[in-house]
């Protein structure tokens, strides 16, 4: 914590209001207090979260590493701090991990790429 | 590969137990910003914490091991002299031989390494326990011509082994456990197996224990037991029973490791947040007596490496007494966080 944000914290009286940043680790830890402003919805999200992650017609594994792609697709902080300790707890190798996030990386350079047929289209169109 | 020394060789602070307690006092649990774990189990009316019926004596007849793995919280390593007497060991046969329990479990280091250890097994095993225990690392069969004959010494004996992998690839196993570590281990495993042990049908119990590599928990004990079958028996042919998946309790080496890391508080965040009531209700501690080498009695072993001795009467093997120690308060402190998170951990492996 640097010395901007124990001031904050001093001056809250021990509750941490955001400081100078946007993403601060810690904030992981308090996901779950996203419901105490709205019990119902929270609640109903987590319960949700916590179905879709079982082990299913995918592996629990699997599903592991498709999130660690997402979060990156994403480019989720949070989720990949998560899924990248949740992919160890799981035994899935570095490697694995990688080619996950390279699977996510393809994709998403892929769909920018794509995009490239769109603006042939129109050239094509306007300059024949 | 990071020890090569263990923390008492190399003077580091933590070698000292009391100093230990007191990092697990102070800072986010001195501050309040974390329940302390009697608080913790204050909530749901477990605390005291009492010993249910005693099944398993734990004896640990020595600190010193062939390997200096990263996380242990023994902090054992081939510098450690502390070795079980010939003399404390014919203390414990005596309590073997009257106990109400049912298992017997080896511990050390490298248990094979006190000079007196097969004798003690030879003697042991004729109490009529029914499950013996020896806690072997597996690269110790490999380590000296002395060891070779360990896998058909255990079927002798009709031996329950259970050994430490913490993964199945050579990497991250090595980087754990030390260099060579990995392949010592799967050429032991296939001895094991070579004589019986791990077969589907048979009765020589081979069982793995897998801990986590790093500052993280361990996973789905059934999950992770399917993948080091499937791994284990692809690459190497090898056959066990169950892996038993055991938290890494921040003590000793790993609380070093944590600290150098700076993941001890994400750490101790993830024990509370994955406290499980139900876990404490079976907790290890709670049916087992552990035996330190030099004969005194602990709840378990990492309350012996802690020097938290039982709080009883009766302190040390000379003067055992079951009846006398089964009414006792256990010794707790943060680092029971480790062994009732999730699922639970105990050197069984999961309990809830």
């Amino acid at each position: 914590m640097d010395k901007i944000t124990i001031n904050y914290t001093l001056a809250y009286h021990n509750q941490t209001y955001m400081a100078d940043q946007y993403y601060d680790p810690k904030d992981l830890r308090k996901f779950g207090k996203i419901t105490e402003w709205s019990e119902e919805l929270g609640t109903k999200f987590f319960d949700y979260y916590g179905k879709v992650f079982e082990e299913g017609a995918l592996t629990a594994r699997e599903k592991s590493l498709i999130a660690l792609a997402v979060a990156h697709t994403e480019q989720c902080p949070y989720c990949i701090d998560a899924y990248s300790k949740d992919g160890l707890q799981k035994g899935i190798t570095k490697e694995e991990m990688m080619e996950a996030v390279h699977v996510g990386a393809a994709i998403k350079s892929g769909a920018t790429l794509v995009h490239g047929v769109m603006m042939m289209n129109k050239v094509t169109k306007l300059d024949g | 590969m990071g020890a090569t020394k263990s923390l008492k060789k190399s003077e580091n602070e933590l070698a000292d137990a009391n100093r230990q307690l007191e990092i697990l006092s102070n800072g986010i649990f001195k501050n309040g910003e974390l329940p302390t774990f009697a608080k913790k189990i204050k909530e749901t009316n477990q605390f005291p914490l009492r010993p249910r019926t005693l099944e398993i004596l734990q004896i640990n007849v020595g600190y010193m091991c062939n390997q200096v793995c990263d996380h242990c919280h023994v902090d054992a390593g081939p510098d450690r002299k502390e070795i079980m007497t010939w003399e404390t060991m014919e203390q414990c046969l005596e309590v073997i031989r009257n106990t109400g329990a049912h298992t017997l479990d080896l511990t050390g280091g490298a248990p094979e390494m006190n000079p007196h250890f097969r004798r003690f097994v030879e003697e042991a095993s004729k109490a009529g326990i029914k499950d013996f225990i020896v806690r072997s690392n597996l690269t110790i069969i490999r380590a000296n011509k002395k060891y070779y004959d360990l896998p058909e010494f255990f079927k002798k004996h009709n031996v329950h082994v259970i050994s430490s992998m913490p993964h199945w690839t050579k990497g991250k196993t090595d980087k754990q456990r030390g260099d060579g570590v990995f392949d010592k281990s799967i050429k032991a495993l296939q001895e094991l197996n070579a004589v019986g042990y791990g077969m589907p049908d048979s009765d020589l119990r081979l069982d793995l224990v897998y801990n986590p590599s790093g500052a993280f928990l361990p996973g789905d004990q059934a999950s992770m037991e399917k993948d080091f079958k499937k791994a284990l028996m692809e690459d190497f042919g090898i056959q066990f029973h169950n892996l038993f998946a055991i938290t890494n309790l921040p003590i000793a080496r790993f609380l070093d490791y944590l600290i150098a890391s700076e993941n001890y508080e994400d750490y101790m965040y993830q024990l509370v947040e994955a406290y499980n009531p139900m876990a404490v209700a079976n907790v290890m501690c709670t049916n087992t007596i552990s035996i330190s080498w030099d004969g005194w009695l602990y709840d378990c072993d990492f309350n012996q490496m802690l020097g938290l001795k039982v709080n009883s009467k009766i302190k040390h093997i000379s003067e055992y007494n079951e009846e006398v120690l089964n009414n006792r308060d256990i010794v707790i402190s943060q680092h029971c966080y480790g062994c009732t998170a999730g699922a639970g951990s105990s050197c069984q492996g999961t309990v809830a």
